[in-house]
């Protein structure tokens, strides 16, 4: 009891930290790989705190109370990850806290933020069944869907989730709207749908919504971990280096893939899901 | 008990009143007092289960004179379809009627077993009547006001408010005998009643179209009747009783003459709960007004065939009949939530997310284990409630904007603000978490992966993904701000349509707030009564947690509503490359002119509309039924 709550508040201290870092070596290693030199490694903190130091401007205010919605249950479901509650309850409020996003944007009536709205409710189709597919690998190899027992268990569940593991660092491009998935957003604003989800967000909002991605990113290499650890205290480290090696991974597809149709992009993820996982699952219950 | 033969006998009754009764107020304030009379009855039901414990009762063990008046009734249902059919050329379909009808009649004169009890009551069936009662009585509360606002816009129409309403009244009746029989011959009595009412109800209109639609539904449903009466004749021929109790003992012992008879239940249970390839008469019954899709979505019909389904689950569970029950339910949860997708029609939109759910429920009967009834029962108090404020507020929306299309809908928060709140807490108690779909989805998948079921795991894992798209888009375009004129729409809900949903969205909450609480005291005792063994799938400290979420899901429209209508600071345009005309609804063309902006949700109705997908569908489900009755007859013959 007493280390969940440990875990829990330092989780709420810290994953901005550890959220904003990576982002800042996300930018970094991005620069280099486009032979630029790139902004320091803090710069994300500084953009931060400037957005939050601005004068609030917004098409309508209920976008505010909407965003922070958003914030609270993406800062619960990273919560209730790392206390070791059940992970399909997390999921569960992880998709309530995406539909929050939804509303932010599309309550403006803007239209970029409205299209991005709505391709942002085609990825979410996209991702989430391969995030309950890998619910119920957790399920059917650690016996539980509980967080804590999942951690503890004797082997790595990579080992016997290979094809889940697969998929579900697929569906993480999709989720971290990163290229050739940026469907519903985009890294520059002179595209086709300027910043599309984001478009009507400034100021405070934006930080917001930064600060709010942060906690995501961290929760979901969170949940990338959880397939390597195991009760051997040694295997966190292990975690840590697959993790490195994702994060690493999403950097690279991010810049070198142009970006995607949605309908490719259902068709691809709802593909990758069914023949990853799925046969990886089947498998699973044939000889179990 | 006096009041088991009252809740049975009194709705027909008002029924008959209503029939002849003159003038719109008169027949109002009758329809009131009969609804307020039946579900204080129900309260009154349930409140003397509480203080007597809930020991199952079984009541009425020598009915000659009873036996009589039904076969009598059915003789009359019998005679009234093939009139209908032959009036409006449809010959066949009384064929269907008067099998069942012979059937059922030689069975019960040629039935020489023990008298057996005729009415049972235990706490599923006391959850019905409390749905039947309440929600049903709402409902004819709610159908009073909208008939004749109906009636005003509709001139084309005869006015026949009366016989509509007294069709509620009988179809409540109906129900309440369906769910409290015991005896197979009275069950099956009021199951064709219920086929004859919703005929009766879809046909209101007497278009070409209402004609068409309330044929398909009687066929279908007779079918399934037809298929009940000869697996009844069967089991009767075979067991010498005609208990329902016996019936499913029969089935969970796993006696081999039970195995057809249960097999043809749950046949006749999908085609009265619309699971494919049965669904289509479910999606035409909304010709008729709206109060009558109200009823057959939430109260009763659909839930008339999922209540025997939980009925037979301990006989179902993991026998071939109930893996393929459960293979149609969750194809028909996954593939009519696609087709959910590419409608903006709202009633379409509710209509096949009922279907959908109802898919999930008829899995969740098809597995059959504690865990997933506990769920499939929840899922039904829930989707009875948020379906039926979800109708009448459709409804409602629809006398006041002239359209039920979702894309009209837009920024409806801000000129319905009272209905749109009413369609977010019906949406949400749809698929939010904690209720409904979330616990069932959970259960589902738990005891889905627990019984190797690949097929059925996939179709629940895609299937919550396409339905939290059509539902959020929804809720989307509610709370978006208006791009039109919306000054002269003016919220003409009447009052005796308010009062129902009122009543609803709060029966909602508290529902929502107190489900840990019911789930102790009820499902899980209901459950034991059933199986033996409780079949609470999460703990106690969990569902408080959800409850704490949807409290905070629930804040989310009333506080959007206050923020945008009291702050005004730093308000600016949105962003149009610049080319605005001075408000976010219009920007200047490529000519220089002014162009209104007009947002719209993504359908995709030509890749997964209905007229694309729901054939090949039906042939999938249509063969997965033909293989079943071939296995099962394999194994019996």
């Amino acid at each position: 009891m007493r280390n969940s709550i440990i875990s829990v508040i330092a989780y709420i201290l810290l994953a901005p930290i550890a959220g904003g870092l990576l982002e800042g070596i996300d930018r970094k290693i991005s620069a280099r790989m486009q032979r630029r030199v790139g902004p320091p490694l803090l710069q994300p903190f500084y953009d931060v705190a400037k957005l939050f130091k601005k004068q609030v401007i917004s098409v309508t205010n209920a976008q505010t109370f909407l965003l922070l919605s958003y914030l609270v249950f993406m800062v619960l479901t990273g919560s209730m990850f790392f206390a070791g509650s059940d992970i399909l309850l997390c999921m569960f409020v992880l998709s309530t806290a995406a539909m929050f996003l939804y509303f932010a944007s599309t309550v403006t009536s803007s239209p970029y933020s409205t299209i991005g709205a709505s391709r942002e409710l085609i990825q979410m189709i996209a991702y989430e069944p391969a995030v309950l597919m890998a619910c119920v690998g957790f399920y059917l190899v650690d016996g539980s869907f509980e967080i804590h027992e999942i951690a503890s268990s004797p082997v790595s569940s990579i080992f016997n989730l290979p094809g889940v593991f697969a998929a579900f660092v697929f569906i993480i491009t999709i989720k971290m709207r990163k290229s050739p998935f940026d469907i519903s957003t985009s890294h520059h604003a002179h595209q086709e749908i300027v910043k599309g989800i984001t478009s009507e967000m400034g100021a405070r909002n934006l930080a917001l919504f930064t600060v709010t991605e942060w906690y995501e990113n961290v929760f979901l290499m969170g949940v990338i971990g959880l397939f390597v650890v195991n009760k051997n205290p040694y295997s966190y480290i292990s975690a840590l280096f697959v993790v490195v090696i994702v994060y690493f991974l999403e950097i690279l597809i991010d810049n070198t893939s142009a970006r995607m149709k949605q309908r490719e992009m259902l068709k691809l993820s709802w593909a990758v899901t069914l023949v990853l996982a799925g046969s990886n699952i089947w498998i699973l219950m044939l000889i179990k | 008990m006096i009041v088991v033969p009252f809740l049975i006998c009194f709705p027909f009754a008002v029924a008959a009143v209503l029939m002849f009764a003159k003038g719109v107020k008169a027949q109002g304030r009758l329809a009131y007092i009969g609804a307020a009379f039946i579900a204080a009855a129900v309260v009154a039901l349930g409140y003397g289960r509480i203080i007597g414990g809930f020991e199952p009762i079984r009541l009425y063990y020598d009915t000659k004179i009873a036996d009589h008046v039904i076969f009598a009734a059915e003789i009359v249902i019998m005679l009234i379809v093939t009139y209908l059919c032959f009036k409006y050329e449809k010959k066949w379909v009384c064929l269907l009627s008067v099998i069942p009808t012979a059937v059922i009649g030689i069975t019960e004169f040629t039935f020489t077993g023990p008298e057996i009890n005729h009415i049972y009551i235990d706490r599923l069936s006391m959850l019905m009547c409390l749905i039947i009662g309440i929600i049903g009585g709402l409902i004819i509360v709610y159908a009073v006001g909208y008939m004749s606002g109906y009636h005003m816009h509709h001139k084309e129409v005869k006015n026949r408010s009366n016989y509509f309403i007294a069709l509620l009244f009988l179809f409540m009746g109906a129900m309440f005998g369906f769910v409290l029989s015991s005896n197979l011959i009275w069950l099956f009595f009021f199951w064709e009643c219920t086929s004859v009412c919703s005929f009766l109800l879809i046909g209101y209109t007497r278009t070409q179209e209402a004609v068409e639609n309330s044929f398909r539904a009687l066929w279908m449903n007779l079918l399934g009747g037809l298929v009940l009466s000869l697996g009844i004749a069967y089991f009767a021929f075979h067991a010498n009783t005609l208990s329902l109790d016996d019936f499913i003992k029969a089935g969970a012992e796993g006696n081999p003459y039970a195995i057809l008879p249960i097999a043809a239940m749950a046949f006749a249970a999908l085609t009265k709960s619309a699971q494919l390839p049965f669904s289509t008469w479910l999606l035409g019954a909304m010709v008729a007004p709206t109060p009558s899709s109200a009823l057959l979505h939430s109260a009763t019909m659909v839930k008339a065939g999922v209540y025997v389904l939980f009925r037979l689950a301990p006989a179902m569970s993991g026998t071939t009949t109930g893996d393929m029950i459960a293979l149609i339910g969750g194809f028909t949860f996954l593939v009519t939530s696609i087709m959910a997708i590419a409608q903006s029609d709202g009633k379409r939109v509710l209509a096949l997310s009922t279907v959908s759910n109802l898919g999930l429920m008829v899995a969740c009967a098809g597995i059959g284990t504690p865990e997933t009834i506990w769920a499939g029962v929840f899922l039904m108090i829930f989707h009875a409630v948020s379906k039926s404020l979800l109708f009448l507020d459709v409804g409602a929306t629809e006398n006041t904007l002239h359209s039920r299309d979702i894309e009209d809908m837009h920024g409806m928060l801000y000129f319905l603000p009272r209905l749109t709140v009413f369609m977010f807490i019906g949406i949400a108690g749809m698929f939010l978490a904690p209720f409904g779909m979330l616990i069932s989805k959970w259960a589902a998948l738990r005891a889905a992966v627990d019984g190797n079921n690949i097929a059925l795991l996939l179709f629940i894992v895609f299937g919550s993904a396409t339905t939290s798209f059509y539902w959020s888009k929804w809720m989307g375009k509610l709370i978006s701000h208006p791009h039109a004129e919306h000054s002269h729409i003016k919220d003409i809900t009447r009052l005796s349509e308010t009062v129902p949903m009122w009543i609803q969205a709060v029966l909602m909450v508290v529902l929502c707030v107190a489900f840990p609480f019911l789930s102790r005291v009820f499902v899980d005792p209901l459950l034991r009564e059933m199986f033996g063994t409780g079949g609470q799938v999460l703990s106690q400290g969990l569902l408080y947690m959800l409850v704490v979420v949807i409290c905070f899901v629930f804040a989310v429209p009333p506080i959007t509503y206050y923020f945008s209508s009291k702050i005004h600071s730093n308000i600016k345009l949105a962003y149009m490359g610049g080319i605005n005309t001075g408000d976010n609804t219009s920007f200047v063309d490529s000519f220089g002119d002014e162009k209104r902006l007009w947002l719209s949700n993504y359908y995709f109705a030509g890749r997964v509309g209905i007229r694309k997908i729901m054939v090949p569908c039906q042939l999938f489900a249509t063969a997965v039924i033909i293989i079943m009755f071939c296995i099962i007859l394999g194994v019996t013959l």
